[in-house]
């Protein structure tokens, strides 16, 4: 089951580096033992743009996490729990970024055939004669 | 025949329910009057915004510029689409093409939820 998540969580801005870093290892531990891909993007510290929780400034964090729908599942439990995050936000990816693949793929098929000026080739699919030179 | 049981009805019938068959038919339709807003592409409405009738062809901008992922990640993209008050602008306004106005609601709404953009701001 390879689902791509992103999971982009806010931490309160009086947080210590060290502690961060500790609390995004313990996340990225879980994920990988329980045998999925995950990378970190820490942005940074950022305004808010509505207070939370009394904050106006936190530090945001991004993770983009292959697995299946169980380690999600697990890694938002953790960070519910956990007191120094105060919000997040999980978002499902894969289909998306299946949707852009393929949008990609016809386009540079599209370039190919319109700058070799050949005849189309079958397995660009949808693809009527573009403008033949 | 069709035509005219259809006649007497239509000109009895009020309320502005698409009748495209007749449309087709009958070019003259002055008389039947403004009964609502035509069906498909027509102007967005130089009835309720006391604007002038063609508002020069806006084009989408994703369309155009072929931007293709719409995250809500991208704050300053998504800003240009939200009011000074922090309300998504109608697509009208901003001549975004309905698929990606969809998409654009739907990142706007997650930033909302993230707290990289407002829900409601400076409205006074």
């Amino acid at each position: 089951m390879n689902r791509t998540y992103e999971v982009m969580f806010i931490v309160r801005s009086d947080m210590v580096d060290e502690d961060l870093n500790k609390l995004i290892s313990t996340l990225e531990s879980s994920v990988t033992s329980a045998g999925g891909t995950v990378k970190t993007e820490i942005w940074g510290k950022r305004r808010l743009a509505y207070t939370v929780r009394r904050f106006n400034e936190g530090i945001f964090v991004l993770l983009v996490i292959e697995g299946s729908g169980v380690l999600v599942r697990e890694v938002e439990r953790r960070l519910r729990v956990t007191e120094p995050v105060i919000k997040f936000i999980t978002v499902r990816t894969d289909e998306e970024l299946k949707r852009l693949e393929k949008i990609k793929k016809i386009r540079e098929a599209h370039k190919k055939t319109s700058t070799a000026a050949a005849p189309v080739t079958p397995e660009a699919g949808a693809e009527p004669a573009s403008a033949p030179v | 025949m069709a035509e005219e049981t259809k006649a007497p009805a239509a000109a009895e019938a009020t309320g502005g329910e698409a009748r495209p068959a007749e449309r087709s038919e009958r070019p003259d339709r002055g008389e039947r009057g403004p009964r609502g807003p035509r069906t498909g592409g027509g102007p967005g409405g130089p009835r309720e915004g006391a604007r002038k009738y063609f508002r020069r062809k806006k084009v989408c901008k994703f369309c155009v510029e072929r931007i293709e992922a719409i995250n809500y990640k991208d704050v300053r993209l998504l800003a240009q689409f939200v009011a000074e008050n922090g309300k998504i602008v109608p697509r009208r306004l901003t001549g975004v093409c309905t698929p990606h106005q969809r998409r654009l609601s739907l990142a706007i709404k997650q930033a909302r939820n993230i707290a990289l953009l407002p829900f409601a701001g400076r409205a006074q």
